[in-house]
């Protein structure tokens, strides 16, 4: 599954779920309780609400443990020795390129700054999604580390507001693979 | 405890207070209609339904942005103080001069945006403001922060009145929160939930406009003499504590109005508690320290920041679903609830409120926001947490206090049917932003492909929709605020609800 499109259903079954859970209670709160029927339905409201702190913790930390423990981010002061590097510079409204085209399995670094204001240095796969970014800033390299897995051209779209023709600020480069095919 | 009369009478707005409080109502009314049709501008223009020049795009949007943020910041700064005042002794002075303060700094926006070219969005990301490119000059940049400056005194001088008042009352800030209940004691009952949550925003949207207050400073003097060279990214970490504490502010201020007015409408109690007391001391500590998960594609960024980023945007969600909206659940569950348009706000400003944050919680994680940063699915998750969750705890207020001649709060057929067109349009409005980013349509882009066209055209559509129904709230909310106590009424005086189950 794409991971946007995973991401995507995440957050509409829980913004769903959110709902529901307003919708269940909304359709209740016409009707009035006499005190046994009060003095129940605090009960369990107490007792639910324990169960969700439960649960939401557990998913906290499951998610937090999952997605942080090999960290997505690559050490930013040691050297990536990725086979492939490509320096990166951002200026209003052009990006220089030190390569373009890339190899397919291989992975590459791509060492991204600005000479000018910030920038956001974002791929574009061919099918139109982004794979990944970072933001392109004065004075600091910031250090991608990404394998591509599939040949074609891909984009480089500036996701940082620069200027009056920050739309324009795209640049394009091409992954082969073994056959030399993009 | 907050009260269960409808109108009681220690809530009545004298002759000054009223004008005040009306002055900073119509104005917030009247500028967010004023910034949805920019905001609408921008997405017809994306959707190319109506041909903006770029230039002239980015100026709207940076004023769209600016406006926004300001407006709902002076909005729910007036429904703070509409109830904080009960309890401390606010000083009138100190509430206007915050509101004329915001006009002045809005005039100079509005002067450097439309008069001087200026478009270095809200955010004014160093060095951008000094880099235009030849598109504005150095002092409009600096007309640009100068308004920040002068809107960011207003609120300081407003906080400081407000904190000095509290201390007055509850001896300081702590005692002010309940702290010293938090790990046992006798709750005292009628701790009124509205000073804990005046005090949280106090402490924490102080130090955020204090953050701001530097780097604008900071952006100044380097503006007039590059050789004081800035540090990019200390610069946009002051930004965004700056940014993310203003905006986060106005939904904490907001909610005073649901826990003080929501208990009326179900005549049921919402006392105070000690889970209550804990999320309001933990957000005031989260929301302080969330920021960096703006800048979690700032590779720079120490690591620690970043992981902090993550983890305080999950925690930070504990007290909005557990306490906030789970206790507006509990309090309307089976209550007979009274179903008046302060109460539908209410009840949606909550979901809004909780349903918004679940996208905003997950772009929190750093793996997600590698693909969903500065893409259409940002502007989808806070528009989703501000139209349908603040603007609606500021409408709740309003609402109210717009029937206060008449005891009643209005509740027309208009009204109940705006209501649900807004909801339906807001609701379309913000999944085709979150759909965009679904998508990798990018945030802040003045020209779109053809293939991100459908989602401009139904954001447009539904943009109309809000816009449309906002302009019949505002119209019927302005006009009970200006409607003067009919001859003999109190202003607002005491209708005692009846109790529980006993009245229709």
């Amino acid at each position: 599954m794409i991971f946007q499109n995973a991401i995507w259903t995440v957050s509409l079954i829980g913004m769903g779920l959110v709902a529901l859970g307003f919708l269940y209670v909304i359709l209740q709160a016409g009707k009035p309780a006499d005190d046994a029927a009060s003095g129940k339905a605090q009960r369990t409201s107490a007792m639910l609400q324990r169960w969700l702190f439960l649960a939401l913790l557990a998913l906290g930390i499951g998610v937090s443990y999952t997605t942080l423990r090999h960290f997505p981010i690559p050490l930013q002061h040691s050297p990536l020795q990725a086979a492939q590097v490509v320096d990166v510079v951002g200026h209003q409204w052009t990006w220089d390129v030190s390569k373009t085209q890339l190899k397919m399995g291989v992975p590459v670094e791509f060492r991204v700054t600005s000479d000018d204001v910030n920038h956001g240095f974002a791929i574009y796969a061919p099918d139109g999604r982004i794979v990944i970014q970072t933001q392109a800033m004065p004075g600091f390299t910031n250090k991608v580390l990404y394998t591509f897995d599939k040949p074609g051209t891909y984009k480089i779209v500036c996701l940082e507001y620069c200027g009056v023709a920050h739309t324009a600020m795209m640049s394009e480069f091409t992954v082969v693979d073994d056959g030399g095919r993009s | 405890m907050s009260s269960l009369t409808l109108y009681p009478e220690e809530e009545k707005l004298q002759r000054g207070e009223r004008a005040v409080f009306n002055l900073y109502m119509v104005s917030a009314l009247v500028l967010f209609l004023l910034f949805m049709l920019l905001g609408l501008t921008m997405r017809m223009t994306q959707a190319d339904w109506t041909d903006v020049s770029a230039t002239l795009f980015y100026r709207i949007m940076t004023m769209h942005g600016a406006g926004m943020v300001g407006t709902m910041s002076l909005a729910s700064t007036a429904v703070m103080w509409f109830f904080l005042r009960k309890y401390v002794h606010l000083h009138l002075w100190a509430f206007l001069t915050n509101y004329v303060l915001f006009l002045l700094g809005a005039l100079c926006l509005l002067w450097s945006v439309f008069m001087g070219g200026f478009a270095s969005a809200w955010t004014f990301l160093y060095p951008l403001p000094v880099r235009s490119m030849g598109l504005w000059s150095i002092n409009t940049a600096a007309l640009f922060m100068v308004g920040y400056l002068l809107i960011g005194v207003g609120l300081l001088i407003f906080y400081l009145d407000a904190a000095a008042a509290i201390i007055r009352r509850y001896g300081n800030l702590g005692r002010a929160l309940g702290l010293r209940w938090l790990f046992g004691g006798d709750i005292d009952p009628e701790h009124p939930k509205a000073v804990v949550a005046s005090t949280m925003v106090i402490i924490a949207n102080s130090l955020g406009v204090l953050a701001g207050a530097v780097v604008l400073v900071m952006c100044l003097i380097n503006a007039y003499d590059p050789q004081v060279a800035l540090n990019a990214l200390v610069v946009k970490n002051l930004i965004y504590w700056f940014g993310h504490m203003i905006i986060n502010a106005t939904i904490y201020a907001s909610v005073i109005a649901v826990y003080e007015l929501l208990p009326r409408y179900t005549r049921k109690p919402y006392g105070i508690s000690r889970p209550f007391l804990w999320s309001w001391s933990l957000s005031c500590v989260f929301v302080i320290i969330v920021f960096p998960h703006h800048l979690l594609m700032d590779y720079a960024e120490p690591r620690w920041m970043l992981v902090m980023g993550q983890l305080v945007s999950y925690a930070a969600g504990f007290p909005v679903f557990l306490v906030t909206a789970y206790g507006v659940l509990t309090n309307i569950y089976r209550s007979n609830i009274r179903w008046k348009m302060p109460s539908m706000l209410a009840v949606l400003a909550l979901f809004g409120w909780a349903a918004g944050i679940v996208p905003a919680i997950i772009d929190g994680t750093i793996r997600v926001n590698h693909v969903m940063h500065n893409t259409q699915w940002v502007p989808g998750h806070f528009h989703f947490y501000l139209l349908l969750g603040v603007l609606p705890m500021i409408l709740t207020l309003l609402y109210h206090v717009s029937g206060g001649h008449r005891q009643a709060a209005r509740n027309s057929g208009i009204d109940k049917g705006s209501l649900a067109l807004y909801v339906i349009g807001g609701i379309a409005f913000c999944l085709a932003f979150l759909d965009a980013g679904r998508m990798s349509v990018p945030r802040r882009f003045a020209i779109h492909l053809p293939e991100w066209l459908p989602y401009d055209k139904a954001g447009s559509i539904a943009a109309i929709l809000v816009i449309l129904c906002m302009l019949t709230f505002a119209a019927r909310v302005i006009g009970g605020l200006l409607k003067a106590p009919v001859a003999g009424d109190t202003g607002g005086a005491s209708q005692h609800v009846d109790p529980p189950n006993m009245a229709g």
